[in-house]
């Protein structure tokens, strides 16, 4: 099951939810097995030398007929895969990382900021018992730009669109309450911005209720190679955030908690 | 085609190394390749502790390159040498250990150390990290003392191949290499990444917390080369380019100012079967020049 490669994929199909900054990209499936969590390094064989780096993205769905992405523009590389067209070559490396510790049989709650949705889709669409899982979803962007339209009525999604202090304060507020439910038999995943994160660590931390969180770095290899992507973990150990993670326990985010995500 | 290469009494099958920091200690990439077909592995910088690094954000990506300042994290040479090695294909394949010392001594534990492991085929000594406090570059920037932790490693290294990586960071990169031939260096690759740096004008900081950090990839690529002649005009040992190598026809380009072999570097980052894919191709290409062996390329650069 543990396998690794590095393939080119064709570009079936680039979606845009909302006509300029968030996408599907819809690639010819690598037919890997992957655990929700894991992510892919990308690279289209156009870009040349430049930009240079592959970018990380955690595989949103990956099925017989294609493996899904879902990004935001954000800068020159996601600038430039938006540009992506039908049968443009793509050379991608996965499935990477550890990849979510998921118990099918226990009730899920899903903790997203933003992009920090993007792991979860496969989940959301795949999971046996949909009845079984809980999304808050924050987000800053209004809700049509996330593709959520088609899930399941049996999930329970809270949206809670962040755009004021006084926004996140509630996120925080309801965040509270639902962990209560699921801290003595469930599973709680998490993630999203730093900041955001940050938030759902505490709260965890003070509730002493065990967290999955799901940590986004920039990566140059993706592999454990260029150690780009280390942060700090507990007794003066490092985590390598692509091979160690990219998903890691509570416990194991103090240390990087601590440094305020440096 | 016979592609073998000698760098002192060390024979490679083909002039394709990985360059240290960007092939991890090697067994990353089994899943990528056969690391039988390389010339040779370069391991990541060892030093005798363990290292974690420098904190924060420690790459950058720049035009047609990046910036890294992740200063030295490893895992230690004992660790290395104890449960990474003896599953490295060191009877096929060179694996040759990148080593950093804060100090002459340090450099001469490392040296006494490895030397006494006969799976490893050679040392390359890293007087040229731009990242880190203590020893690296400052080493490598003055000729005296780059040819003292040459002589301290050479004195420890008994019969293994010591090559030297120099620091592109330098007022006449021939003086140093002339002083670390002098000081017994088997050879000399270079170069190591160059001090540079990268801001973002929204948030109104540095990209890399360390602030500077080491330019690496095609970027660099004419300012490697350079270096390479430059140092050939005035040494007799053999040199192994190093910098922004991307595919064979850079491979080729090294070889025809006069190196000897090459590493693969950064480029691994945007493909990690490349160095493989570029071993494979290593013959087509000396076809395509008209070449029965290396040997009858290299150097010929007509001026």
């Amino acid at each position: 099951m543990n396998i690794m490669e590095c393939v080119d994929l064709r570009v079936l199909e680039l979606l845009s939810m909302d006509g300029k900054e968030f996408f599907i990209l819809k690639l010819s499936s690598p037919k890997w097995a992957y655990k929700t969590g894991q992510f892919v390094m990308v690279r289209p064989i156009s870009w040349g030398y430049d930009p240079f780096l592959p970018r990380p993205f955690s595989i949103a769905n990956l099925d017989e007929e294609k493996l899904e992405i879902f990004f935001q523009v954000v800068g020159r590389g996601t600038k430039k895969l938006a540009e992506l067209r039908p049968d443009d070559m793509v050379k991608v490396w996965g499935p990477l990382g550890n990849g979510f510790e998921i118990d099918e049989s226990l009730p899920i709650l899903i903790l997203a900021g933003g992009m920090g949705i993007a792991p979860f889709l496969g989940l959301i669409k795949k999971h046996p018992h949909p009845e079984n899982i809980e999304i808050i979803f924050g987000h800053r962007k209004d809700i049509s730009c996330y593709p959520l339209k088609n899930i399941s009525r049996k999930i329970l999604i809270w949206t809670i669109r962040d755009r004021t202090k006084a926004d996140l304060l509630r996120l925080k507020k309801a965040i509270r309450v639902k962990i209560e439910g699921y801290s003595s038999d469930g599973q709680i995943f998490a993630c999203g911005p730093l900041p955001f994160l940050d938030m759902v660590h505490e709260v965890c931390v003070t509730k002493k209720t065990q967290l999955q969180i799901l940590l986004e770095r920039p990566m140059a290899c993706g592999i454990g190679v260029c150690y780009g992507c280390s942060i700090p973990g507990p007794f003066n150990k490092n985590f390598q955030v692509c091979k160690h993670g990219p998903v890691f326990g509570c416990e194991e985010l103090s240390t990087f908690c601590e440094h305020k995500g440096f | 085609m016979d592609l073998s290469v000698k760098i002192g009494n060390l024979l490679l099958k083909n002039p394709i190394l990985t360059a240290s920091g960007t092939f991890g200690y090697g067994i990353e990439f089994e899943r990528f390749g056969d690391l039988k077909k390389l010339g040779g592995i370069v391991v990541k910088g060892l030093s005798i502790n363990p290292r974690q690094g420098n904190m924060g954000d420690r790459i950058a990506e720049t035009p047609c390159g990046m910036l890294n300042s992740i200063g030295l994290e490893n895992i230690g040479i004992r660790a290395f040498l104890d449960n990474v090695l003896p599953k490295l294909p060191y009877k096929t394949t060179p694996i040759i250990v990148n080593l950093y010392g804060e100090d002459i001594h340090e450099f001469e534990t490392l040296s006494k150390i490895t030397s006494e492991r006969d799976e490893i085929a050679a040392l390359e000594v890293n007087i040229s990290c731009p990242n880190v406090k203590q020893g690296g570059m400052q080493f490598g920037q003055d000729e005296k003392s780059a040819a003292k932790v040459c002589e301290a490693v050479k004195r420890h290294a008994g019969s293994k191949v010591v090559i030297v990586k120099l620091s592109p960071n330098v007022t006449d990169i021939k003086k140093i290499a002339k002083s670390v031939e002098l000081a017994g260096a088997d050879a000399i690759s270079l170069i190591n990444t160059i001090p540079g740096m990268a801001v973002d004008i929204y948030m109104r900081r540095p990209k890399l917390t360390n602030v500077i950090g080491g330019l690496s990839g095609p970027a660099i690529k004419p300012i490697a080369l350079r270096m390479v002649y430059e140092v050939l005009q005035i040494v007799d040992i053999p040199v192994i380019g190093v910098g922004g190598i991307c595919s064979v026809e850079d491979v080729f380009e090294f070889i025809l100012v006069g190196a000897h072999a090459v590493q693969i570097g950064s480029a691994t980052f945007t493909n990690p079967a490349l160095c493989f894919e570029i071993v494979d191709s290593l013959e087509s290409m000396a076809l395509k020049l008209n070449i029965n062996s290396l040997e009858e390329y290299r150097g010929k650069l007509l001026i």
